[in-house]
């Protein structure tokens, strides 16, 4: 069993009458990257900040590496690296000042602070930054001023909240590029609510949805809910829906026009070659044959959407 | 880590333009009190003949320089306290703090700190100015250390109401106008009871109990009036940053 480093016992928060979050409990293994998913306003953010000790949490606790932080905020906090939506950034401060202050108020020894401002400034691509104001660097070098800060102390845990958002496609995959090598030695959570972007970085998944766990498990098994037993068939001449469920293991014939139709079949049998010969016996004109993969979106629309 | 705080806030300070201005303009200010208060003296000791009417040059000019600290100080620490807190919340760096191993104490009274240092380079500014006196005149230093000391726990207690109120909102400009009512009220209110030195208002008014440095006696109850002052209201910010975490 591996090491984790974070646990989220029951974590419940409320603004008076309303829940943003309620009854959320996971744990964080050593060296694994979390996505944290979920549509806006599903409560990511209020539980990213109660993980941090930005926010008390109002019922449940939080403990890192078996410390808690309500009771233990220093030690506890000493072991993240944080980086809220809104990055924290002294804009009248260089990128070499900002980082010096960074690591000085998360416990880096004196003596290895140049070191560690160099270390991370390296990781992150700012090595050229350094004599630059932060107010004029670009959106996409602001974040990376920001990632850097997070992990200028080496934290067992980063925590990086909607990282991405508003930089453009190259700076985004920039960022993953980023966020992976820092996976590979720290533990990440990293929450978004773009879908591919989970798929590409994280190893495990958990999507939140008003307030409550909907699903959390291994990027594989988020995977095998999309591919499900279907294929995606078009022919020319459509036969009829009887001739077609003849076929063994097929279970369920779904038309969707003319042309094309939806095959559902059973788990184990793998009916394509038994219709491709059918077709071309019967000359039913086969064009397209495909397994039918339902979109990560499709996947995310059903699961927030079974509570209702 | 207070100290770590102090020198953030005082490298902030110094990277804009704000600090050095507030600095330069104050350090003219103290300038132009001390040169009137040395030419007032000349003036007004050449027609004092007779012994008796004639003071020391120390607290004739230390009078006319720090008696007007009270007034200067009312404007410009608004200014700067203004952003410690508010601005912190308006661009959204607070979580920078939060999240650090830094307790809420050790960010506000580092904060506190920053500020106090800042503005007590003025302080050893004016005493050295009027420290050039010596050079040909004997002068009271005994005067101008209680002085400082005094003028050091007056900018203390004013930075403290000016964090306090810095960390009620998010827009500094309102810090600033609210810091610079309360201060002058504070500093106004003997005047309301002049005609009656025992009435506790007169009591409670910051420019009574700096009126006794000025005039060079260090009272234990002015001095504890200064420190009471100055730990409730970094209390009530600490206990304001707190129900942030708490309340969200």
């Amino acid at each position: 069993m591996a090491v984790s480093t974070l646990q989220a016992i029951n974590l419940s928060r409320n603004f008076g009458a309303n829940y943003a979050v309620s009854d959320v409990s996971f744990s964080l293994e050593k060296g694994e990257v979390l996505g944290f998913l979920g549509p806006n306003g599903a409560g990511k953010s209020t539980t990213m900040r109660m993980l941090t000790g930005n926010l008390a949490p109002s019922d449940g606790s939080v403990k890192i590496c078996g410390i808690d932080m309500v009771n233990e905020p220093k030690k506890a906090k000493e072991m993240i690296g944080y980086l809220p939506e809104m990055r924290p950034l002294y804009k009248e401060l260089t990128v070499d000042e900002f980082l010096t202050i960074a690591a000085r108020f998360h416990k880096v020894e004196s003596s290895k602070i140049s070191k560690s401002v160099e270390v991370a400034k390296d990781k992150c691509g700012l090595g050229h930054m350094s004599k630059r104001l932060i107010e004029n660097l670009s959106n996409g070098y602001q974040q990376r001023v920001g990632i850097a800060q997070a992990i200028i102390h080496e934290p067992q845990i980063v925590i990086l909240d909607e990282p991405t958002v508003g930089l453009d496609p190259i700076q985004i995959r920039e960022i993953r590029n980023l966020i992976k090598e820092i996976g590979k030695k720290h533990s990440v959570i990293l929450s978004t609510h773009i879908l591919p972007e989970v798929e590409m970085v994280c190893d495990r998944v958990q999507i939140i949805d008003k307030g409550s766990l909907v699903f959390n498990g291994s990027i594989e098994e988020l995977k095998k809910q999309r591919r499900g037993n279907k294929l995606l068939v078009g022919f020319t001449k459509i036969p009829t829906k009887k001739e077609l469920i003849d076929i063994p293991g097929v279970t369920q014939v779904d038309a969707i026009d003319n042309t094309m139709c939806r095959i559902h079949f059973k788990e184990k049998y793998l009916p394509a070659e038994e219709i491709v010969a059918l077709s071309v016996k019967n000359k039913w004109g086969l064009f397209h044959i495909a397994p039918d993969i339902t979109s990560l979106e499709d996947i995310f629309v059903q699961l927030t959407q079974i509570k209702k | 880590m207070i100290v770590n705080i102090a020198r953030k806030e005082l490298k902030s300070l110094f990277a804009s333009p704000m600090g050095w201005i507030i600095l330069a303009l104050l350090m003219f200010g103290f300038g132009f009190l001390y040169l009137d208060g040395v030419n007032k003296y000349f003036e007004v000791m050449s027609g004092s003949i007779r012994p008796a009417e004639r003071q020391g040059i120390t607290i004739f000019v230390g009078q006319n320089v720090y008696g007007a600290a009270n007034f200067l100080m009312t404007v410009a620490i608004p200014i700067l306290t203004m952003r410690l807190i508010s601005e912190e919340r308006r661009s959204q760096t607070l979580p920078f703090l939060f999240s650090a191993p830094i307790s809420l104490t050790e960010i506000v009274v580092g904060k506190f700190l920053g500020m106090v240092i800042f503005l007590g380079i003025l302080v050893l500014y004016i005493f050295i100015m009027l420290s050039s006196m010596n050079i040909w005149a004997d002068i009271d230093f005994g005067y101008l250390i209680g002085n400082s000391f005094g003028l050091i726990l007056l900018i203390g207690s004013f930075c403290a109401l000016g964090i306090y109120f810095s960390s009620l909102t998010s827009q500094p400009i309102i810090a600033a106008i609210s810091t610079f009512i309360a201060l002058f009220a504070m500093v106004i209110f003997g005047n309301f009871t002049a005609s009656d030195p025992g009435h506790w208002f007169g009591h409670i008014s910051m420019s009574k109990h700096f009126q006794s440095f000025t005039r060079g006696v260090i009272d234990t109850s002015d001095v504890i009036y200064f420190i009471l002052f100055i730990v409730t209201f970094i209390t009530l910010t600490i206990r304001r940053l707190d129900s942030d975490r708490l309340t969200g």
